[in-house]
C-alpha cells in the first residue's frame, strides 16, 4: 500500500455541450496523503467542483471523464461500475455540499437520513444500534438535544445547523476522505467560524483527509496543510500552506493575494485588481490559461501550455513560463 | 477638514416593520429595522455590516423608500422627505435622481429583454434628461465608457457580458441621473474575487470624479473597511456600533463588533493561530420574536441581568464612535 491516499493522474473532465466541448479539468495532477487537509482555491469555472464530482463519480451528462485516473488507496476508481462505486461513496468517500438545505430531503427527519446512510453501507446494523450511533454523530458535531433533533425535519434547523447535519451525515461511516465543495460560503461569518472550528476538530478526532474546495483565502490559510491553486481547469501552483501565502510564485496567486483588501494590513491604499476577464472556457486560450491577463505575459506564454515543475521545498510545484527556466537551471547546477 | 462635513442624510429612529401572518387570524411583525439614527456626510462612504437577516439591505431601502418607513424621519440635503410624527411623506420622484442603488446580483436587477443601452437610456427618459436622440446616444456612450466598458456595447443584451461587466452596466445606470448618493448593495458579493478589486477601484474612482457619496451595504468586513471613511455594524435591525473605520476595526467596543472581527478568517496561516477567536454560540433569533432587552444579549458573552430587561442606548462613548451596550455604561 502507498503512503497515498488519493493520487490523481492527469485527470481530464470535459462537458458536450451543443456549442461545443468545454475542458472543464484539463489534465490536473495532485496527491493527498492520510490525515491531510488540502485546500483547492480558484474562481468560478475553474473546475474546482467539477474536479470533486469527478472523484466521486457524480458527473452528470453532458460531462464524463475523457482521460487519467483517481488512484485511491492505489486503485483507479474511474475505472469501478456503479455498483463498486456505491460502496465506496459515502462510505470511503464523503462529500458535504455548499448549501445544506438543497442536498437534504425535506420530506425525511434528519434522524432518517442519517440511519439510511448508515444502513446503506452496512445492512447487519440493527435499528437501536443505528438509531444510537446517528444520536452520538449528532452530538460529535455540536448539536444539542440531540435526542429531540432526530426527529425533526430539515426546515426546522437553522443554515448553520443544517451543515453541521450534513457534515454527520458524511462522517457517519468513518469516511477516510471528506470532500468539502464550499461548506461555508452560504453561511455568515460567524457561523462559518463555528463550521471551521468543528471541522478542525473532528478532522484531528477522525484522522481523515479533507479536500477542502473554496474560494475564499482566508478559510484556506485557516484549516489547510497544502493548497492547490487552480485556474481554468489547470493547476497553476501547488505547494505547503505557508509557501503559497508567504512566497507565492505563479502570477496569478501573487495577484489574487495583492487583490484582495485585507482586514490585518494597516496599508489601505488603492488595490492591485487582476486585469481583465476570466476565460471563456469554450474558446480558451492557446498557451497558458492565465497569458492573456498576466502582467509578466511572454511569446511563450500565448503557444504553449506551461509544465508544472518544482520550484522550491515540500512539493513547492508551480506551472509557468518563468519557472521552467529557473528550475532547469537550478537541475543542471545539481 | 471641519467645513466640509456637511450632513447629506440624516435618518432617526427609522423604523421598517413587516406585517406577517403566523397563525389563523393571528398577525405578526418581522422587525427588520428597528430605531436607526444615522446620518451620511457629503462626500464620504458609510459602510453598513451585518449578517444575514440583520436589515442591512432593508435599511438601504427603506432610505430610498422602496420600503415605506413605519416611523422614524429621513432628511436629505436638509429637506425632510419622511416624518411619520409631522406626517410629512413628499414625492420620492425628484429624489431619486440623487439617490440611486446598485443591487447585488446584477444579473437579476437587469431586464434580460431590453439591451443595454436601453436599460442604461430608461432613467434618462423617465426624467427627461435629453432634448434629441443624438444627445442620448452619446450621453449613453459616455456612461459605458466611464464604467470600462465600450460604446458598441450598448446594442448587445445583458446575457452577452460577464458578471463584472454586467455590475458595470448597473452601475452605469445608477450613474445614468448623475445623482449624489448611491446606496450600493452588496455590489461585489456575486463577483469573483479577481474582478472584486476591479469594480472597488472603479467605485473609488467615480466617487473622486463626481464627488458622490455612498452608503456601502455588504458582509464582508475587509472589503467594507478597505473602501468606507466610517463603518456601521448592525444586529437583528439595530444599529450596535458606528466609528471611524480604523477605529471600529482595530478598537471595537460592543462585543458583537469585536466576535465579528475575530471571526473573518485571515489569509495569513501564521497568524490565524495566535489569533483567539471569540465563537458565539448558536444562531440569530427570529426577528419575527427578538429577545427583550439588549437584541444581543442571548448570545452575548459578556451579558448581564440588565441586558434582557432594558434596551441600551446608542450614544457617543468618544467622540465619532457611538455604540449601544449597558457593560459600556459599567465601566
Amino acid at each position: 500500500m502507498s503512503d497515498k491516499l488519493l493520487e490523481i493522474k492527469d485527470l481530464r473532465v470535459s462537458f458536450f455541450t451543443p456549442v461545443g466541448e468545454v475542458k472543464a479539468v484539463n489534465g490536473i495532477d495532485y496527491s493527498l496523503g492520510y490525515n491531510e487537509v488540502m485546500g483547492i482555491v480558484g474562481e468560478s469555472g475553474s473546475g474546482k467542483s467539477v474536479e470533486a464530482y469527478a472523484i466521486m463519480s457524480l458527473l452528470q451528462s453532458p460531462g464524463r471523464i475523457v482521460g487519467g485516473s483517481v488512484l485511491f488507496e492505489g486503485e483507479d476508481i474511474t475505472k469501478y461500475d456503479a455498483k463498486q462505486m456505491t460502496d465506496v461513496r459515502g462510505n470511503k468517500i464523503s462529500m458535504i455540499f455548499q448549501n445544506p438545505m438543497t442536498c437534504l430531503n425535506p420530506v425525511y427527519t434528519i434522524g432518517d437520513q442519517l440511519v439510511e446512510a448508515l444502513t446503506c453501507h452496512n445492512s447487519s446494523i440493527s435499528k437501536q444500534d443505528a438509531k444510537k450511533r446517528a444520536i452520538e454523530m449528532l452530538d460529535l458535531v455540536g448539536i444539542n438535544n440531540a435526542e429531540k433533533r432526530f426527529n425533526q425535519y430539515p426546515h426546522e434547523f437553522s443554515g448553520g445547523m443544517r451543515q453541521r447535519a450534513m457534515i454527520a451525515m458524511a462522517l457517519i461511516c468513518n469516511p477516510k476522505l471528506l470532500i468539502a465543495d464550499e461548506p461555508t460560503t452560504a453561511l455568515d461569518v460567524t457561523i462559518q467560524a463555528q463550521i471551521i472550528e468543528l471541522m478542525k476538530d473532528l478532522q484531528k478526532k477522525t484522522d481523515m483527509s479533507i479536500i477542502f474546495i473554496t474560494h475564499n483565502l482566508g478559510v484556506v490559510a485557516e484549516i489547510c496543510d497544502k493548497v492547490t491553486v487552480m485556474y481554468a481547469g489547470h493547476v497553476l501552483e501547488q505547494g505547503a500552506v505557508n509557501d503559497i501565502f508567504y512566497t507565492p510564485q505563479h502570477p496569478y496567486t501573487r495577484g489574487l493575494l495583492r487583490s484582495m483588501p485585507r482586514l490585518d494590513s494597516e496599508n489601505q491604499d488603492r488595490m492591485i485588481p487582476i486585469e481583465g476577464t476570466p476565460v471563456d472556457l469554450l474558446d480558451p486560450p492557446r498557451g497558458c490559461s492565465f497569458g492573456p491577463r498576466c502582467e509578466h505575459c511572454m511569446k511563450i506564454c500565448l503557444q504553449n501550455v506551461p509544465p508544472l515543475v518544482e520550484i522550491g521545498e515540500n512539493g513547492h510545484v508551480s506551472a509557468c513560463w518563468l519557472h521552467v527556466r529557473q528550475a532547469a537551471e537550478k537541475k543542471e547546477a545539481k | 477638514m471641519e467645513q466640509e462635513r456637511e450632513k447629506l442624510l440624516e435618518i432617526h429612529k427609522l423604523r421598517k416593520y413587516f406585517p406577517v401572518k403566523t397563525g389563523f387570524l393571528r398577525k405578526g411583525y418581522v422587525q427588520a429595522v428597528q430605531d436607526v439614527s444615522l446620518h451620511i456626510f457629503k462626500g464620504e462612504t458609510l459602510g453598513i455590516v451585518g449578517e444575514s437577516g440583520c436589515g442591512k439591505t432593508t435599511l438601504g431601502r427603506t432610505i430610498l423608500r422602496l420600503y415605506e418607513p413605519t416611523c422614524g424621519r429621513i432628511v436629505y440635503n436638509g429637506e425632510t422627505i419622511f416624518d411619520s410624527e409631522k406626517k410629512i411623506a413628499v414625492k420620492m420622484l425628484p429624489y431619486c435622481r440623487k439617490i440611486q442603488l446598485i443591487f447585488q446580483d446584477p444579473s437579476a436587477s437587469l431586464d434580460p429583454r431590453m439591451t443595454v443601452g436601453e436599460i442604461v437610456g430608461e432613467a434618462l427618459d423617465i426624467h427627461k434628461l435629453c432634448s434629441s436622440k443624438a444627445e442620448r446616444c452619446s450621453r449613453i456612450s459616455k456612461l459605458l465608457e466611464d464604467v470600462g466598458l465600450n460604446s458598441e456595447h450598448a446594442n448587445r443584451f445583458p446575457h452577452e457580458f460577464s458578471g463584472g461587466q454586467q455590475q458595470r452596466i448597473g452601475i452605469a445606470r445608477a450613474l445614468a441621473v448623475e445623482p449624489e448618493f448611491i446606496i450600493c448593495d452588496e455590489p461585489i458579493s456575486a463577483l469573483d474575487v479577481s474582478i472584486q478589486s476591479q469594480v472597488i477601484n472603479m467605485l473609488e474612482d467615480l466617487q473622486k470624479d463626481r464627488g458622490l457619496t455612498y452608503l456601502f451595504i455588504a458582509h464582508d468586513l475587509s472589503v467594507v473597511r478597505h473602501i468606507s471613511n466610517r463603518i456601521g455594524v448592525m444586529y437583528l435591525g439595530c444599529l450596535v456600533e458606528l466609528a471611524e473605520s480604523y477605529e471600529l476595526c482595530n478598537a471595537p467596543i460592543h462585543p458583537y463588533t469585536q466576535t465579528l472581527l475575530s471571526a473573518v478568517p485571515l489569509p495569513d496561516p501564521e497568524k490565524n493561530k495566535k489569533r483567539k477567536r471569540i465563537l458565539l454560540e448558536g444562531d440569530i433569533p427570529s426577528p419575527l420574536n427578538p429577545p427583550s432587552g439588549c437584541r444581543f444579549h442571548t448570545r452575548c458573552p459578556y451579558a448581564m441581568p440588565i441586558c434582557s430587561e432594558k434596551e441600551p442606548e446608542f450614544k457617543e462613548y468618544s467622540p465619532g464612535h457611538f455604540a449601544a451596550c449597558h457593560k459600556l455604561d459599567m465601566e
